[in-house]
């Protein structure tokens, strides 16, 4: 009797034993993650490198396809990239645990200088537009909201569809009594950053009260937790405005309306009017720069850039030339796989200023 | 026969180290996450002090200022809705199966009631966006409206998401969680107990009133605590269906916040290190609460369980 007792204390101290193990192997683990940044293993037919990226989750899809076909021109590079978040990127850029990162809204004086690998150097790599998407029963699609009144309808001024402001520039349409509401991203995100950056270009009353920013303290209305989010909450409620990206309101058919650009010219949203803002805007040699509203007959007004960042002193020469010659790659042939995924290409007449910049980077510790 | 006791004796020192390892490692990582996350606060505490919890700014761009108070009620009333619903459905649910249900359909019943445990989150965020919340719109909040209209608590616009989204999604989530741990703890009340009541005279509910119930109140108060613990934290689900606005109003047709979706909304996008801390402050205000409510349940088990006996959870 006892010495069964003691075959199964045996067994259960077996098991608690396997158990503790388990754990303390968990745990000693978890202090090591993160840190693992890839490593040049040297293989007999040459380097082979893996970099290593993380940040916005917009170029995402874009640098998947990218990412999957670079290998085919250079079968010795590797690049693993993780759609944490442009903030997230930008964090792990900064605590140099990636090589390079990725963000939707430029990087502020002082993220630059918590870098603790030097100046940082932000690349141009495509284009993003943002639509106003909109459900008002009986009105057609491609209503015409300008830029005015966009802001007025977000600050929650124009509260109804009928509103003779709205109509002014929409003759022959008939707008129902029906209250405006609005719907915005909950999640901060570069499309918030591009929207609240063109409603504080064009309403000084916008941009003293809300300011623009990857979140801000909106004055009312849903928030959706991404792009499906906002869909579902334009789509749920009859009245409802909100903004979709581009891409996103393409691919699933939402209802967008034209939007008025600087030279007075309306214009529906379009992959074309994001490239031309790009060419249209004037960008210093930083690249740090919103170009919302910029001035050209074709421009689609809320349209912004996304950026790689990478430092411009590579400290381990291999990796660095690999990532240089990688980012070379994207802003020259790696633009043709952009239209076909609804993302923007650059303007012809950046690629020559990128590839400059490119230049500036050194190696070496 | 002296072999084997020496070996157990062995075996027993064994489990006692490892046991008390296990424990102290639990605790030491309790101890560590707190630590961590006031270390992480810290800028935020020392910027706004207590003014974090009362303040009903939530300003990350231009004024840089938070407060947190949104999301405090925000949280706290979708939690205390989820439980005014999911209480008194788990009990009778538990009730039911335990002391009433035939075999066959108390097997069926409670297979399918702890498979709702069984569901991530995210479908049920999926499933208050796409179903609960065009419902709620259309027909649920309209007759609220219609007939509590003149209570400040059923007006304004029905949204569909907001407040009640809110509080019925996590009503739906801790129901399994009330309904089988009660009906476990009521399972463990001596069947001797339920035939005195009724040797007694006493009807079928007296007896459940006074032969299961009050003997199994510390087990069930425990059922509603875990249940509360995971309607406080719930992150998924009710950020999809809660409207995020960091306003508070008082009807629960209103857009609200809660603070572990305005973590998972914002905290990937926190680009500044006070931003970053506020969030965490956030975090630390979650634990907190949980803290409050674990504390108070223990209270109230420990004063309803000190004159009887049986099945205890917390």
């Amino acid at each position: 009797m006892l010495a069964k007792l003691a075959k199964r204390n045996k067994v259960l101290i077996g098991a608690l034993a396997l158990l503790a193990i388990v754990m303390t192997i968990a745990v000693s683990g978890c202090g090591s993650t993160g840190t693992n940044t890839g490593n040049s293993v040297g293989t007999a037919s040459g380097k082979q490198v893996m970099l290593n990226g993380a940040g916005s989750t917009f170029d995402l899809p874009l640098f998947t396809k990218m990412f999957a076909e670079y290998p085919k021109v250079n079968p010795n590079i590797n690049v693993n990239y993780q759609g944490v978040g442009s903030g997230a990127g930008i964090q792990q850029l900064s605590d140099m645990t990636i090589d390079f990162g990725a963000s939707d809204a430029p990087m502020k004086d002082e993220q630059m200088a918590a870098a603790k690998g030097g100046k940082i150097l932000h690349i141009p790599i495509t284009l993003g537009a943002v639509a106003i998407a909109y459900n008002v029963p009986g009105v057609p699609k491609k209503i015409k909201i300008a830029p005015d009144v966009l802001a007025d309808i977000f600050l929650g001024k124009i509260k109804n569809w009928n509103d003779p402001r709205i109509a002014a520039d929409n003759p022959g349409v008939k707008f129902p009594d029906l209250a405006i509401n609005t719907a915005h991203r909950s999640d901060g995100s570069g499309t918030n950053y591009i929207v609240t950056t063109y409603l504080s270009s064009i309403s000084p009353e916008w941009k003293e009260k809300i300011g623009s920013g990857t979140s801000v303290n909106w004055p009312g209305g849903v928030g959706g937790k991404g792009n499906p989010g906002v869909a579902q909450a334009i789509q749920q409620t009859p009245g409802t405005i909100g903004y979709i990206e581009l891409a996103y309101a393409i691919q699933n058919n939402i209802t967008y309306a034209q939007m008025k650009n600087k030279d007075g010219k309306w214009v529906s949203p379009s992959l074309e009017g994001a490239s031309e803002s790009a060419a249209g805007a004037t960008i210093p040699d930083d690249m740090r720069v919103m170009i919302v509203n910029a001035p050209g007959e074709k421009v689609y007004p809320i349209s912004g850039f996304s950026w790689v960042l990478l430092y411009q002193h590579q400290k381990d020469k291999t990796k660095g030339k690999a990532l240089v010659e990688l980012l070379k790659w994207m802003v020259h042939d790696g633009q043709n796989y952009s239209e076909s995924l609804d993302y923007a290409k650059l303007p012809q007449s950046m690629v020559g200023r990128i590839d400059k910049m490119l230049g500036t980077v050194t190696y070496g510790s | 026969m002296l072999r084997s006791r020496t070996r157990l004796s062995i075996g027993d020192h064994t489990l006692k180290i490892l046991a008390l390892t296990m424990a102290v490692l639990v605790l030491t990582l309790m101890i560590f996450i707190a630590w961590q996350m006031i270390a992480a606060s810290k800028l935020s505490i020392a910027k706004f002090g207590w003014s974090f919890i009362t303040s009903k700014i939530w300003d990350p761009n231009l004024k840089e200022q938070f407060g947190a108070l949104p999301f405090i009620y925000g949280t706290l009333v979708t939690s205390l809705l989820a439980l005014i619903l999911a209480v008194p459905t788990g009990l009778g649910l538990a009730i039911f199966l335990n002391e009433m249900a035939p075999s066959s359909i108390k097997t069926v019943v409670s297979f399918l009631a702890e498979l709702l445990a069984a569901i991530p989150s995210v479908v049920y965020g999926l499933w208050g966006i796409f179903v609960l919340a065009p419902w709620l719109q259309n027909t649920a909040e309209p007759l609220l409206n219609h007939m509590f209209g003149s209570l400040p608590l059923f007006q304004g616009p029905p949204l569909g998401v907001g407040l009640l989204a809110g509080g019925l999604i996590l009503a739906i989530m801790i129901l399994p969680t009330i309904a089988a741990i009660s009906r476990d703890v009521m399972a463990a009340v001596p069947n001797t107990q339920r035939e005195a009541a009724l040797a007694l005279g006493a009807t079928r509910w007296e007896m459940i009133r006074t032969a299961v119930i009050s003997h199994a109140k510390s087990g069930i108060v425990g059922s509603i605590m875990l249940g509360l613990g995971r309607a406080l934290g719930e992150t998924m689900a009710v950020t999809m269906v809660i409207g995020n606005s960091s306003y508070i109003h008082t009807s629960f047709f209103a857009l609200a916040n809660t603070l572990a979706s305005v973590i998972a909304n914002e905290f990937t996008e926190a680009t500044y290190p006070l931003y970053r801390s506020s969030l965490v402050e956030i975090g630390l205000i979650l634990f907190g609460i949980s803290l409050i409510f674990n504390t108070l349940a223990r209270l109230l088990v420990w004063s309803v369980s000190r004159n009887t006996k049986g099945g205890h959870v917390v």
